[in-house]
């Protein structure tokens, strides 16, 4: 295996959980829904989908419940700004820190515990081509989710009836109402599938990135994912190419510290988010644009008339 | 109604009193966690000391801890409640509690302070720390017996003394058997990510080092290793566990006897501040069973561990250079404390850049 092959390697484990975790969050900003509780989500997936192989002996049937957890955890986040109309900022601050909190009480007896990786599984032929095959073709099922997830929500957003009606809600959850679409309906289903993402990629982290469970594990992960949603402005290709941009830049600052370029190494730790916030510039560089992408009712609560 | 509200009322009152007449009884001795006791690293070691410390003076003393306590400002209000709230003694258990440490014992000259690491001291505030670089010695010397390519990967935190000294300690034991042994050291810049760690364990042994060692507290590194099939050494707490045909060896902390001697004195009435470095010879830090390796090597390392115990071995013999060439100790020199406690160079042979 070459070095580059290697690194490239790497960079997908370190992308992928970042790309689940803000497609899922994409789609809930999609409908006007702003869920900081990401990072919880994420954490508390990875303890269930963490605890549920280790029960089950099935890293499979984990990765199951690693998603319901997410998408049932979210569903309070949901209840809590959907329908008792509480401030989403607030809510999804306080479903973080009660999900680091939980994750950590369920998680207890689990620490230290050698875990069981989530194995890749090779397509045939296609594994064989040289190069490529054993870095898109000979992976886990949670990569192959990942990328086919971008496509789906890239089609179901853009080219779908359905994903015409999220994004209306998320632009104007006013005129979407007045137009007879169910918009507290909607948008909880779109904060489940937020919650489903970010449970599927806590269970990357539990199983297949670092096969363990140490309390607080998903290290700010979440957080970045939120980054990259803005960094995406909203489009699930551009989030596909940010995460993997984020992984390369976090792993090649690696590779070069190892081989002794002599270059500060807080300088290079901090180089993804130099380029988080180069790209960020950019892309707000030109206003219109940005207010184009920009979900208009993003955060905003809405209540239905009687 | 009103005679309810009232027996509610006293009952209340007499259960608080309660509470409060035996809370006095006891000595309150608190700690101050920068991590999750269940961090199966740095933290759990000090927790494990907790418990030691509870189950030695049983009903004597009261242990509260608070967890996950950043280091900062927030660091100086945690620690503050802590002293407030009645406590004897607080231990204050990672380096970057030391400012705020030093600043809330102004605040209270009654209370006494421990401060893990730090090299800030008062009237009130002792430090603790243990010489891990003896370990890491040791460490060395197996990792330039054990590895065929004569190169080791280092996974760092942050370049403060402790993790230099560390890293010196390393290189100086692996070149006093292979002068030629190399290192590479990547820093993560975090204590505390398995992500990262993994990450990193992955591109130094895609660089081709066959041996890791890692100065950050997840059992990741140890993880990718027994993946990879390389051999690695365990940090802070014995992580057999994590590569059970992988470990060599781990520094482990063992923080309770400490805890209990510092208690005894508060309850003695005879606590000073101190200076406390500890080494293996104390058993503040202890080496888990040396495994994977072939018995000379073995043997080799445990006649090393009894040396340093004995006195007759520090790690930090001179000659050394330093990495600029300049020289810092001569034939037969040994360095003193205060050079190691503010180590801020590398010494020659490491094949690294320090950062500033």
């Amino acid at each position: 295996m070459g070095i580059i092959e290697a690194i490239l390697l790497t960079v997908i484990t370190a992308a992928t959980p970042l790309v689940l975790a803000s497609l899922g969050e994409l789609v809930s900003e999609r409908a006007g829904v702003l869920n900081l509780g990401v990072e919880g989500m994420m954490v508390m997936g990875a303890v269930l989908a963490f605890a549920v192989t280790q029960a089950t002996g099935s890293p499979y049937i984990g990765v199951l419940a690693g998603i319901a957890c997410g998408a049932l955890f979210s569903l309070l986040f949901g209840f809590l700004t959907l329908t008792l109309v509480a401030n989403q900022v607030a809510t999804g601050l306080a479903l973080t820190i009660l999900g680091l909190g939980i994750s950590g009480q369920i998680g207890e007896p689990y620490v230290g515990m050698s875990g069981i990786k989530l194995q890749p599984i090779a397509i045939p032929l296609l594994s064989d081509i040289p190069f490529f095959g054993p870095l898109f073709f000979k992976q886990d099922i949670i990569f192959y989710l990942s990328i086919a997830l971008v496509f789906g929500v890239n089609w179901f957003l853009f080219r779908s009836r359905a994903g015409l009606k999220v994004r209306a809600i998320g632009d104007s959850h006013a005129s979407a109402h007045a137009l007879g679409i169910h918009v507290i309906r909607t948008r909880y289903l779109a904060v489940m599938f937020g919650g489903a993402c970010a449970g599927l990629a806590g269970a990357q982290l539990s199983l297949v990135y670092t096969p363990q469970w140490v309390e607080n594990m998903s290290a700010g992960r979440g957080w970045i994912a939120l980054a990259l949603v803005v960094f995406a402005s909203w489009r699930p290709w551009r989030l596909l190419a940010g995460g993997y941009l984020f992984g390369a830049v976090s792993i090649s600052q690696l590779h070069a510290q190892a081989l002794g370029i002599g270059i500060p190494s807080q300088f290079l730790s901090a180089l993804p988010y130099i380029a988080t916030v180069v790209v960020l510039i950019l892309i707000s560089h030109n206003r219109r644009m940005t207010l184009i992408n920009t979900p208009a009712s993003l955060g905003k609560p809405f209540v239905p008339d009687r | 109604m009103k005679k309810i509200i009232l027996a509610l009322a006293t009952s209340a009152a007499v259960l608080g009193f309660a509470a409060a007449a035996s809370a006095q009884d006891k000595t309150k001795i608190c700690f101050i966690y920068v991590g999750s006791k269940t961090d199966g690293g740095w933290t759990q070691a000090h927790d494990i000391g907790r418990q030691a410390l509870q189950d030695h003076f049983g009903d004597k003393i009261e242990t509260p801890f608070l967890e996950n306590v950043p280091e900062g400002p927030d660091a100086e209000r945690a620690i503050e409640r802590m002293a407030r709230s009645g406590c004897a003694l607080v231990f204050t258990t990672s380096f970057g509690f030391m400012d705020a440490t030093v600043k809330v014992a102004a605040k209270f000259p009654d209370v006494k302070f421990e401060h893990a690491t730090g090299f800030k001291s008062a009237e009130n505030v002792a430090t603790y720390n243990a010489r891990f670089y003896e370990g890491r010695y040791i460490q060395g010397l197996i990792a330039a017996k054990i590895s065929e390519k004569g190169v080791a990967g280092y996974i760092a935190s942050f370049p403060i003394p402790e993790v230099v000294m560390g890293i010196n300690s390393f290189v100086h034991g692996a070149q006093s058997i292979n002068p030629d042994f190399k290192v590479k050291v990547i820093w993560a810049n975090t204590w505390f990510d398995p992500g990262k760690e993994a990450d990193a364990a992955k591109a130094l042994i895609d660089q081709g080092v066959d041996i890791l060692t890692q100065h950050t507290d997840t059992t990741a590194p140890m993880q990718v290793a027994s993946e990879r099939g390389i051999k690695a050494f365990g940090q802070a707490s014995d992580m057999i566990a994590a590569g059970p045909n992988t470990q060599l060896t781990a520094i482990v902390d063992t923080w309770g006897a400490y805890y209990i001697k510092r208690t005894q004195a508060v309850l003695d009435g005879t606590w000073k501040s101190e200076q406390v470095w500890d080494g293996l010879k104390d058993g503040i830090l202890t080496m888990a069973p040396y495994t994977n390796m072939p018995d000379d090597v073995k043997k080799l390392a445990e006649e090393a561990e009894a040396k340093i115990r004995s006195g007759e071995l520090h790690p930090f013999t001179g000659p050394i250079k330093k990495q600029d060439g300049s020289d810092w100790l001569a034939d037969g020199a040994v360095s003193d404390d205060g050079t190691l406690l503010g180590m801020n160079f590398y010494i020659a042979g490491v094949d690294d850049q320090l950062p500033k």
